[in-house]
């Protein structure tokens, strides 16, 4: 069954361009130290602000490093918090999404109160508000991001939950007295996997812009750290004398998050049983 | 209707309640008491300007009284002074003892954040509801793909990029536009002309930016929309009678395509308020967003909770709109709400 949506997933045009392009900016950012030309932290005094050359392919930036280097490691950075950000989403969604649904009741009516209040503050504040109380680290960010994003998920679980517990087969289960945990783990979470994941790959898609956002602000990965927000922070300061710093790693956020939005759209397109097919 | 309405403000009550009870929790994040964080910041901050701070927000009282208290406050809309920016009162302005009024801080913000993000939409939707017909009709077609690819890129595109390299392309490089603020520095001297002229301009590019990035949902929705409503009975049935296809398309599928958008559109709010922050830190306007950015770089947590709160309050204001526009421009709702 899983090797068949595997292929499935790949056969779709999408998920498959999603999934090269994903492929690729993981094995660049995974060689940056082999393949980074230079060392990202080393400061140049006699290469300050030299644009793209032989020497420097994407120029350096106000303290002379360079910024193919930067942007190789910065990539690390920046793809490791989209992932890590929308796993703690994605746990936090799966558990409270399966209780609000399984349970149901008084405590999905506040679970499902909580999403709302959640929905209706700013998230964008939410977080430079929990950043303000907090100090900007990779860290603290990841866990912004997470904590202040599993509502999708939760209200997906919970329909799934929802509208699979009336099916034949989790009733049957149920009538031969099987246990929450068993109903639970081996019925309703293992079906309810595919918009989970087709959620959470488009999840890591909006992360990554929020954390290029977060350090483009100065609110995120701090300086002398690379990642490509605060590259870009660069960009804007010498916005006059050096464009090489603002083109670069625009680029990179946006190629990534296009590879996650096309991957995250083939995978629906090509799971979901309702599309495909009948077309 | 009516008793609809009354049932919908009502519920804001514990939504509202809800959400200051979130701000509270956040405030109550940071390290140790917050007054060491603001001095550890500010290191000005003398033990009198600490003892303020305690004071506002009754530090020294039960957890359960601190909150009660903020909440009498914030009932009264009153959301104190800022720390920073002179002391301006938070959300609304003050009359001092010669009769002379201080504008509060949101309350100057509020407007520009407001008409901002309206032109933006408006943008938006205007560009968007033709969009999405015509990859809808065309369905499949180049126009529709390339609709889709845009769509792609749009979702994928982040706004202070593009924000940047148009700002270096049409402010830097060719002088077009400018770049910053919402006036030029002779801006008092003009006549009215040249004043709308100025403001056009300092407009284009804060208005036109975000837009054009929220554009790609809102078309993706309405094509959506429409490729269902298009496979519907009563579609197949305007045909058969021999309804021409610009009637079947723009009174027939059109109008109930539009609906659920109201809903979207009301959704959108927070990711709009919330958006203004990079926007407007960019092209340093001062709106919600920059107050807010500011307010945070400054740790100035009476700004910081006000428009935490005020934010927050607009979006259920925002919401309740859009609820109430659906069902009095969907039949089938309004007459159900009626009933009920």
């Amino acid at each position: 069954m899983q090797t068949i949506l595997l292929k499935k997933a790949l056969s779709n045009p999408l998920s498959k361009a999603g999934f090269i392009i994903i492929f690729v900016v993981f094995l660049l950012a995974m060689l940056a130290p082999w393949v980074s030309p230079y060392d990202p932290d080393y400061i140049n005094v006699k290469a300050i602000l030299l644009a793209p050359s032989a020497q420097h392919w994407m120029g350096t930036d106000g303290l002379g490093r360079d910024v193919l280097s930067r942007m190789l490691h910065g990539g690390r950075i920046s793809l490791l918090v989209g992932l890590v950000a929308v796993g703690i989403s994605t746990a936090i969604g799966i558990v409270l999404g399966a209780i609000s649904g399984y349970y149901r009741g008084w405590i999905d009516t506040l679970i499902m109160r909580l999403v709302d209040i959640m929905l209706s503050i700013p998230s964008f504040f939410l977080i430079l508000a929990v950043i303000a109380f907090l100090t900007p680290s990779i860290i603290n960010i990841m866990i912004v991001i997470g904590f202040t994003s599993w509502m999708g998920v939760t209200r997906l679980v919970r329909a799934e939950f929802l509208s699979l517990s009336e099916r034949e087969f989790v009733q049957a289960s149920r009538a031969l007295g099987a246990k929450d945990a068993r109903l639970i783990f081996t019925h309703l979470l293992p079906n309810s996997l595919t918009p989970i994941i087709v959620s959470s790959v488009l999840g890591v898609a909006s992360a990554v812009l929020m954390e290029s956002g977060l350090s483009f602000l100065g609110l995120g990965v701090q300086a002398p750290q690379a990642s490509w927000g605060n590259i870009l922070t660069d960009g804007k300061e010498y916005i006059q004398f050096a464009w090489w710093l603002s083109l670069y790693p625009g680029m990179a956020i946006l190629i990534t998050v296009l590879g996650y939005n096309l991957l995250g759209e083939g995978l629906r397109d090509a799971l979901d049983p309702r599309s495909g097919s009948s077309k | 209707m009516l008793k609809y309405l009354i049932k919908r403000v009502l519920w804001m009550i514990p939504m509202l309640i809800g959400i200051s009870l979130i701000s509270f929790f956040i405030m109550h994040l940071a390290p140790g008491d917050i007054t060491n964080n603001e001095a550890a910041f500010n290191p000005k901050a003398s033990e009198e300007s600490r003892q303020k701070l305690r004071e506002l927000y009754n530090l020294d009282k039960p957890v359960i009284v601190q909150y009660g208290l903020w909440l009498k406050r914030m009932v009264k809309l009153d959301f104190g002074n800022s720390f920073a920016s002179h002391q301006k009162p938070v959300f609304l302005g003050s009359t001092d003892k010669d009769g002379n009024y201080t504008k509060g801080l949101i309350e100057e913000a509020l407007p520009i954040t407001l008409m901002i993000n309206l032109l933006g939409l408006a943008i938006t939707l205007t560009l968007a509801i033709p969009l999405g017909v015509i990859a809808a009709r065309k369905y499949l077609s180049w126009q529709d793909r390339s609709i889709t690819l845009f769509n792609f890129v749009g979702f994928s595109i982040p706004g202070f990029w593009l924000s940047l390299l148009l700002m270096y392309w049409l402010g830097v490089a060719n002088n077009w536009l400018p770049i910053s603020g919402l006036h030029s520095l002779n801006y008092e001297t003009m006549d009215t002309w040249s004043k709308f002229k100025d403001s056009l301009s300092h407009l284009i590019m804060p208005v036109l930016i975000p837009s054009v990035t929220g554009l790609a949902g809102i078309t993706l929705f309405v094509k959506n929309g429409m490729l269902d409503v298009l496979q519907q009975d009563f579609i197949t049935t305007a045909r058969a009678k021999g309804l021409n296809e610009h009637a079947v398309v723009y009174t027939h599928a059109l109008r109930n395509a539009l609906l659920p958008l109201i809903t979207i559109v009301g959704l959108s709010i927070p990711g709009l308020i919330g958006g203004s922050v990079i926007a407007e830190t960019i092209f340093a306007i001062p709106g919600m967003g920059k107050l807010f950015y500011d307010a945070v770089l400054m740790r100035d947590f009476p700004v910081i909770m006000g428009i935490l709160t005020i934010g927050s309050a607009l979006t259920l204001v925002g919401n309740l709109i859009a609820d109430v526009a659906y069902a009095w421009a969907d039949p089938r709702v309004r007459r159900g709400v009626m009933k009920g």
